[in-house]
């Protein structure tokens, strides 16, 4: 048990801070959004469940010699536990409770804001084909608001008036992504995962990171109707015309660099998947091991 | 919702059916339609008066600057549901991004 507590430690310090480091840094991402968002859903997974495997397999210990049996042993109280285990127990209920809490709150967050935002979207738009709406306003903007039942596509009619017919379908397949792939999920989980650890520098990038690989997921979506030089047109135009909220630079040039690089082969996409499942898996063989290793025995 | 944005008055749900003739919709439709935007703030009620008078609680220009301060990422509570297309850059990294563009 003290081994198992030990092994998911480590794992828990390296899925927290080198591991997400070096993802976040490594290029071949940009050629690939969409294995590299399971990567990271992975690795937030698989940091979560050995952060609070690791309390929960010490702060057990003295109850038994696996999960299985020191958790039946823990409930009749036949041990003899030490304040520290004690400490380390209620330390993984409150990570949990905290994760949880804070899973929920960005849920009714999120979904109060949508509703209010769509309630000024249908007074001020006029309904367009398929779901989407045309706001009458000058400023060039296009965006999904995605709901848990029906998601709306927005869009204004200077952005209408600024892109060619091409360049609008561009953005159209870009949002239609956004809406049929519920991009809305990964990213509320990633905000959700940001709202529990606000102090945490890497919870700040991994949401930045996996948004601009969503924005690169759709990019790809979007490249199967028009060519890639007219989406790049689209992208352009748009960021160098709307006011407001600035877009990262460095962000909108790797967007556009990467639409001229070669995706990964499969084969290699195959092997980042392999990686994400076997992430997710170490954790959760450590935690249940030392029953294994003793119904074998 | 146009025609109270339209008129500087407050006016009742009997005016409204007046102004809608051509729908032929009930004065009782027109009430509960007035009723569900009060509880939404889009229209103000005056207490005072029967039949009740109804005004729009803020013109169509001040919903769309909300809006769109909420679409933009400018407004004090930001919208974080949303997933826009891009955020704007300056122009010097606009001329940037038109020579990667070739």
């Amino acid at each position: 048990m003290i081994a198992a507590s030990a092994a998911l430690a480590a794992l828990a310090v390296l899925l927290a801070w080198p591991v997400p480091i070096l993802l976040g840094n490594s290029r071949w991402t940009r050629r690939a959004p969409a294995v590299a968002l399971a990567l990271w859903q992975s690795i937030a997974l698989a940091g979560g469940l050995s952060m609070i495997g690791a309390l929960l397999t010490f702060g057990l210990a003295p109850f038994g010699h696996d999960l299985v049996s020191a958790a039946i042993g823990f409930v009749r109280l036949d041990g003899a536990a030490e304040p520290w285990h004690v400490l380390a127990l209620c330390a993984a209920l409150l990570l949990t409770v905290h994760l949880l809490f804070n899973l929920v709150a960005t849920l009714v967050r999120s979904e109060r804001q949508r509703r209010r935002h769509a309630q000024l979207v249908t007074l001020l738009s006029s309904p367009l084909e398929s779901g989407a709406r045309l706001i009458d306003s000058p400023t060039p903007v296009a965006y999904c608001l995605p709901g848990p039942f029906s998601s709306v596509m927005v869009y204004s009619a200077g952005l209408v008036e600024l892109l060619s017919p091409d360049e609008l379908t561009a953005v159209i397949e870009h949002e239609r992504a956004h809406v049929q792939q519920r991009h809305d999920v990964v990213l509320i989980a990633f905000r959700a995962w940001y709202a529990s650890l606000p102090w945490f520098p890497i919870a700040y990038r991994a949401q930045r990171e996996v948004g601009l690989l969503i924005e690169m997921l759709a990019d790809d979506r979007a490249r199967r109707s028009v060519d890639t030089a007219t989406l790049a047109r689209a992208i352009a135009a748009v960021a160098t015309s709307a006011a407001g909220e600035s877009a990262s630079p460095a962000e909108l040039s790797d967007r556009i660099r990467r639409l001229q690089r070669t995706p990964l082969s499969l084969a290699q996409e195959s092997l980042v998947i392999g990686a994400a499942a076997a992430l997710l898996g170490v954790p959760t063989v450590l935690l249940f091991a030392p029953a294994l290793l003793g119904a074998l025995a | 919702m146009e025609i109270l944005w339209a008129s500087d008055e407050s006016l009742s749900a009997y005016d409204l059916q007046e102004r809608l003739a051509g729908r032929e919709l009930a004065a009782t439709t027109i009430l509960t339609v007035l009723s569900r935007l009060e509880k939404k703030g889009f229209v103000d009620r005056a207490r005072d008066a029967r039949p009740h008078r109804y005004r729009a609680a803020a013109s169509r220009e001040e919903h769309m600057a909300d809006l769109m301060h909420e679409v933009l990422g400018t407004a004090s509570n930001r919208t974080a549901v949303l997933e826009r297309f891009i955020g704007q850059v300056t122009a010097e990294e606009a001329e940037t991004l038109r020579r990667l563009l070739g």
